[in-house]
């Protein structure tokens, strides 16, 4: 029954193997193609210290794509860098082009806050603003000038509904989002991305703080959502790439002996299939058998 | 205001049985002194509300409740305050009015507009505002101010005299020394505590929070009405309150500007009395009742004062409590 | 179930609808105006008491006595009796009010711990910085000028009392900040609470607490109603403090101000040029102390 060599090569790999059977029937199956995001060959500074080194990607409508890789490896930078999180960061900059949809993110003329309400984020801890329920949904649409109320309660009903939180939260609406569980703040957080109906949904490690029965819920949400968005989530939960993503990017730290500084790269970046079964790089082979990291 | 307490071993080193030798004499004596220190401040409070409420007695027995009527003539003995309480509550409403959206706007531009190397100088300015003593504010205020904005007032004045609302707050009579010049001196003075207090409540907002409503497509001022003021506004009521509490028991700049005529009047721009200018200047005259009924007015002062920093502080404390508990 | 209504070519990347940059913007200048609305006045009277008494201020001014009558222009005599006054006066206060209010923060920090007293004497002592200066005044009056008569000692207790909370407040956030190492490391070799303290909290804070005593100092010269009924204002020096009225800069200012003759007027601003030096002075020499010695505090 316990054999050990058989212990050893599937440590990478997930169980429950029927979920994961599902997340392999279900890849690729909303993609359409169209590259959202192109990065080429960006580099991303703080100051003169260099975070990030070299990372060309392309992430496609409609997938899920992961960013995995040990701490400091700069997948946490590269994804604040494709909202430009990163510019509330005095000094930080990012060397190189990329492009969304076509356009050049860092371009002159680039409002951020446009850039912000087409890609939004999910964040880490769940951050509900010290509102009510309501008001933390509509926030968004509000800021953009919707006030009618009834076209409000449609956005926040419908909001809640594809964060699979709206019947739990149906019948107190009025009382404080900061009254919430872990999980349903953060999918109280999630439906407030989604309530200006944006165009991407960054995650970072938006499950890392919540217990398993909250993660899997967050899990089903993403993969409801995905036919309507396109999601990058930065996860060091190998498991959950392998059961979510369709693409997965593996990064890692290059450590520069003389000035022991570490800077952060892209690896490997293809299928989540192929990433986690057939490895090509030596360093993403060791990360996902659970050598390194 | 409080830590965990630091460790206190037995006693020093060398003594013949150091596990069980008591405390040395220093030691104890010099605990004893610091907490006699800090008892200092109970005992003042407490001593300052015994020996003004004594010497204020005949008057509260003399005028009974009386003392709340607007009938101050010490030459015939009569002794009623309502024009001082009036004078009073009216310039620290005024000064609070225009010292807190100042006061804010200074904070929110400190806090989240002006990158950090910027800050130093206005912060300076800020600090450079509150060390000029009221004193000062006073002379240039009675000697410079008044004169100048007499005009003011005046064009003011014969503009919406006929006017409903406006003439009963604005109209005639006019004088450079008056309710309102004391309210725009006072709003000056309370502006550096206001502010400061504002920016610490408001540096307490959690940066991930900001980080939601930018990341949601919102402006600066957007994420400030969405993230910031939800958690700083107990924090700014606290300040507020202590601004109103400072401009209450402001003394000499009250005492130069704002008139010494003590009557009720809708008129802003009419000269004025309020309870600390009218003690700082009468005080040295007056004996029997007449002194009793100052310092009576001292006591009223201290009690409206305290009770005001109580609420505040304890207002400022909560929000900055919910905060750090999470 | 498409994506959702972004065009597919290059898309609009530009500033959000006119209304809500202009709206950011607003709030931003409005901002910016709230700081000039504080530097206009803040300039306007550093302006007139430096040009106003810069003319009066001289040596003479500064050492002459006694302070004429009020009718009589400037040039005659001086203001040496305020400038002793003021120095003699805030001097004593500090040496009672600054050991005190150290102390008192010693207790709450390294006493106190979290029991109700040190939190009930730390909510009063802040809560005692909002009492009127005018109260402090009254309250020494009618406690020991009563008995005593007027003195600069009197004054010297009514700003000392002032003073009181401020040093204990601001000692009290330097000493929490002075890492428990530094104590752990001497408790470890048998020293007793108060010898720490002495020995190695205190140096370790005395940069944060010089400064903020400064500070207070400079409140406390530029004070005016708690003197008006414990020193009386006086034109002879009296540089006996335990006895007898006295005077100072803020006392004459207070009392000149008031006047019509332009002669008292003029000395008004030269006291309130020297009042103001001096208070500018203990500050900047904070900060200067503050920059220089409170890092290991920090």
């Amino acid at each position: 029954m316990e054999d050990p060599e058989q212990q050893v090569a599937t440590t990478a790999m997930p169980k429950p193997a029927a979920l994961q059977d599902t997340q392999r029937k279900e890849a690729f199956a909303t993609s359409t193609g169209t590259s959202i995001f192109d990065a080429k060959g960006i580099s991303i500074y703080y100051g003169s210290f260099r975070a990030v080194t070299n990372v060309s990607l392309t992430i496609y409508e409609n997938e899920i794509t992961a960013f995995i890789g040990p701490s400091g490896c700069g997948k946490t930078t590269v994804l604040r860098t494709l909202n430009r999180m990163n510019d509330l960061i005095p000094g930080a900059r990012v060397e190189g082009e990329v492009d969304y949809r076509g356009a050049n993110l860092y371009g002159s003329g680039v409002s951020p806050i446009a850039v912000r309400r087409r890609i939004g984020m999910v964040f880490q801890k769940p951050n509900p603003f010290p509102k009510s329920i309501y008001d933390n949904v509509a926030y968004g649409p509000r800021i953009n000038g919707l006030h009618n109320k009834g076209k409000l309660d449609e956005i926040v009903e419908r909001s809640l509904r594809q964060a699979a939180l709206w019947d739990e939260v149906k019948n107190r609406l009025n009382k404080s989002g900061l009254g919430l569980s872990g999980g349903q703040a953060q999918r109280l957080c999630i439906a407030r991305t989604l309530a200006v109906e944006p165009d991407v949904v960054l995650m970072d490690e938006p499950a890392s703080a919540l217990d398993p029965i909250a993660t899997g819920k967050i899990e089903d949400l993403m993969h409801e959502i995905k036919s309507q968005y396109t999601i990058v989530i930065v996860t060091h939960n190998m498991q959950q790439a392998t059961r979510v993503s369709d693409r997965t990017a593996f990064y890692s730290v290059l450590v520069n002996p003389e000035s022991d500084t570490r800077t952060g790269t892209l690896v490997e970046y293809g299928p989540t299939q192929q990433i986690f079964e057939d490895p090509q790089d030596p360093r993403t082979q060791a990360y996902v058998t659970g050598r390194m990291g | 205001m409080s830590t965990a307490v630091k460790a206190d071993p037995a006693g020093p080193a060398g003594s013949a049985n150091p596990l069980t030798a008591r405390r040395p004499l220093g030691d104890r004596v010099f605990q004893i002194l610091a907490l006699a220190s800090g008892l200092l401040v109970l005992v003042i409070l407490v001593l300052i509300a015994v020996s003004t409420s004594q010497q204020a007695s005949s008057w509260f027995s003399t005028e009974g409740l009386k003392i709340f009527t607007n009938d101050w003539d010490p030459a015939a003995g009569h002794f009623g305050a309502l024009a001082f309480i009036y004078g009073t509550a009216i310039t620290a409403v005024i000064a609070v009015i225009m010292a807190v959206p100042v006061s804010v706007g200074i904070a929110l531009l400190l806090n989240e507009v002006v990158p950090y190397r910027w800050s130093r100088p206005i912060v300076y300015v800020i600090d450079l505002l509150a060390v000029v003593p009221s004193v000062v504010w006073g002379l240039w205020g009675i000697l410079v101010f008044a004169p100048w904005i007499q005009h003011i007032y005046a064009s003011i004045a014969s503009g919406v005299n006929d006017i409903p609302v406006l003439g009963f707050f604005f109209g005639t009579p006019t004088s450079g020394a008056s309710f309102f010049t004391c309210g725009i001196i006072l709003a000056f003075m309370i502006t550096p505590i206001v502010t400061s207090l504002s920016r610490e409540v408001m540096a307490t907002v959690p940066q991930i929070d900001k980080e939601g409503a930018y990341a949601l497509g919102a402006t600066r001022w957007e994420m400030i009405t969405g993230a910031v003021w939800p958690h700083s506004q107990g924090g700014v009521v606290g300040a507020v309150l202590l601004g109103l509490g400072r401009a209450m028991g402001e003394t000499i700049a009250a005492a130069l500007v704002i008139g010494s005529s003590a009557t009720i009047t809708s008129r802003l721009f009419a000269p004025g009395y309020d309870m600390p200018a009218v003690i700082a200047n009468q005080f040295g005259e007056a004996s029997g009742v007449f002194r009793a009924a100052l310092m009576g007015l001292g006591v009223l002062l201290f009690v409206f004062t305290i009770i005001i920093n109580v609420l505040a502080r304890g207002i400022v404390e909560r929000s900055a409590r919910r905060k750090r508990g999470g | 179930m498409t994506a959702t209504a972004i065009p597919q070519q290059a898309p609009d990347l530009r500033e959000p609808k006119g209304w809500r940059s202009t709206k950011n913007r607003t709030m931003t200048i409005l901002m910016v105006v709230s700081f000039v609305l504080v530097i206009i006045p803040l300039g306007f009277v550093l302006f007139t008491v430096i040009a106003k008494g810069a003319s009066i201020i001289s040596w003479q001014f500064l050492t002459g006595s006694p302070i004429p009558p009020n009718v009589l222009p400037a040039g005659i005599g001086g203001m040496w009796p305020a400038v002793l006054g003021t120095l003699l006066i805030t001097g004593l206060a500090t040496l009672m009010a600054v050991p005190l209010g150290v102390l008192g923060a010693i207790y709450l920090n390294e006493y106190g711990g979290k029991n109700w007293l040190a939190a009930l004497i730390g909510f009063m002592s802040d809560v005692m910085t909002g009492v009127p200066s005018i109260v402090m005044g009254l309250f020494i009056f009618s406690i020991w000028v009563l008995h005593f008569g007027y003195s600069g000692l009197a004054g010297a207790f009514a700003l000392g009392c002032l003073m009181l909370p401020v040093v204990i407040r601001s000692s009290y956030e330097i000493l929490r900040l002075v890492p428990d190492s530094l104590r752990e490391g001497s408790y470890a070799l048998g020293a007793t609470k108060a010898r720490v303290t002495m020995t190695v909290v205190l140096p370790a804070a005395l940069g944060g607490i010089v400064s903020g005593a400064l500070l207070a100092i400079a409140r406390a010269a530029g004070e005016t109603a708690p003197l008006l009924f414990t020193i009386l204002t006086v034109t002879e020096a009296n540089p006996d403090v335990f006895n007898g009225a006295n005077t100072s800069l803020p006392s004459q200012i207070f009392s000149n101000a008031s006047q019509p003759y332009t002669g008292a007027q003029d000395r008004g601003w030269g006291a309130a040029l020297t009042l103001i030096a001096i208070c500018f002075i203990l500050m900047i020499v904070a900060r200067f102390v503050t920059a220089r010695f409170t890092r290991y505090s920090r």
